[in-house]
């Protein structure tokens, strides 16, 4: 097949995919006329052609996948099709509870309560059901408690490549203590692993 | 009734961050009867509005007391001498508290650019799958729920031992099965030696699961043994 053709069916097979599709998966396709960096190299042309047409989407790199997004030029007119669509924003105890987890994974309950100082029974419920998070399997020990992580959706909803994107915890500006050096430990390279 | 929360505080900790910020000490010195002073002003504050206090603003008031009296003792040491700021533990989780609400607002920052981005939506039948499944509803899960009441033993001796069951403990035990296996028919659920409590606990951890969406449950035609899934 020429390469035209084959940066076609890539972008037909992103057209139609609502979840980020992998490199690998456009490969189980295509294998016959290309390899992996092509389809990258191909999908960055197609991004080229797009920004030089001035064209209202790009295809997004989203959590080891590709995904066609709108621009946010765009997003008050598509806002006016999609009223009923518009999910609420995250709370503040909801972003809160939901960076102790990004960052922490897989974490329990009781864990994420320990560092917020209030429940997260409600909060947890709603992330849960908004598929921000999952459960990630049981803690060994007493109670064998629940375990939680966050998914694919996460990633998609904060338009994240990855975990790695993230800020290291240890980075953020600290307003109070100013570079403080006994510093709050994190699995940030953890992260990565579990994410698979 | 209203239910009115005062919206700068999450939580003891964040009020304990605006006072210690507020009052511009430094988080290493905490001026713990001043810093105390003022958290219970602001307790009786939510006392006097009538404001629903929540128990860890009441456990922190303790704790900060606790920390209060322990200053004024002799200062303690360690085996090797070093001196124990009782404020130590509190201020590292403060700490630790402070960074992530700092990640919370970056996260909120991404939350805003990210909504103005729309991606492809596709309605739920257009979607693949290997199988035609149809999701069930909860009424087709109550018929094969009397389907398994039916096979309970008419009659049975009453026992007096009364054993508490847990619905939290059936969900945990349905979830380690699907972990082992993808799907599971319904009725597998159901062990006949169970009694009656166990079997209605066990339901009411499927119909739980299915609200947080954590399983589905699918049958392939009408009459079929339903099949619960996990969802991914």
């Amino acid at each position: 097949m020429e390469m035209i053709k084959v940066k076609g069916v890539i972008e037909a097979l992103l057209f139609v995919s609502d979840k980020p599709l992998s490199a690998e998966k456009m490969l189980e396709i295509l294998k016959d006329d290309v390899n992996k960096k092509d389809i990258i190299g191909l999908i960055e042309e197609l991004n080229a052609e797009y920004s030089k047409e001035n064209r209202s989407f790009r295809i997004q790199e989203i959590g080891q996948g590709y995904i066609v997004s709108t621009i946010s030029e765009y997003a008050d007119w598509i806002k006016k099709l999609y009223k009923s669509k518009i999910i609420p924003r995250l709370s503040k105890p909801a972003l809160e509870t939901l960076s102790i987890i990004a960052y922490r994974q897989p974490i329990t309950r009781l864990e994420i309560e320990g560092v917020r100082g209030v429940n997260v029974g409600g909060v947890l419920q709603t992330l849960l059901e908004r598929n921000l998070i999952k459960i990630r399997g049981r803690k060994e020990g007493l109670g064998r408690p629940l375990l939680y992580g966050t998914t694919n959706e996460f990633l998609q909803y904060f338009g994240l490549k990855d975990l790695t994107e993230l800020p290291r915890i240890e980075e953020l500006s600290d307003v109070l203590a100013g570079g403080n050096k006994n510093d709050v430990t994190t699995g940030t390279q953890e992260i990565q692993e579990n994410q698979n | 009734m209203y239910n009115v929360k005062l919206p700068a505080f999450e939580g003891p900790f964040d009020l304990l961050l605006h006072l210690i910020k507020e009052n511009e000490v430094n988080i290493y010195d905490i001026p713990v009867a001043k810093i105390t002073e003022e958290y219970l002003k602001y307790i009786q504050m939510m006392e006097i509005l009538d404001l629903n206090i929540a128990g860890e603003f009441i456990v922190m008031a303790a704790t900060l007391i606790h920390i209060k009296s322990k200053m004024l003792l002799p200062v303690e040491k360690t085996q090797e001498g070093e001196e124990i700021d009782p404020r130590a533990e509190l201020v590292r989780r403060l700490l630790e508290y402070q960074k992530f609400k700092e990640a919370a607002s970056n996260f909120s920052e991404l939350e805003n650019k990210q909504r103005d981005v729309f991606y492809r939506f596709i309605p739920d039948e257009v979607k693949d799958g290997d199988e035609e499944f149809v999701e069930v509803t909860l009424f087709d899960l109550l018929k094969a729920f009397q389907g398994i009441i039916a096979y309970l033993p008419k009659e049975e001796v009453l026992k007096i031992t009364r054993e508490e069951i847990k619905v939290t403990q059936k969900i945990n035990e349905i979830l380690d099965k699907l972990e082992i296996t993808k799907n599971i028919n319904f009725s597998e659920l159901f062990d006949k030696t169970m009694n009656k409590l166990h079997i209605i606990a066990t339901f009411l951890a499927v119909l739980e699961l299915v609200r947080l969406k954590l399983i589905k449950a699918y049958q392939s035609k009408n009459f079929a043994d339903i099949q619960i899934i996990r969802t991914e």
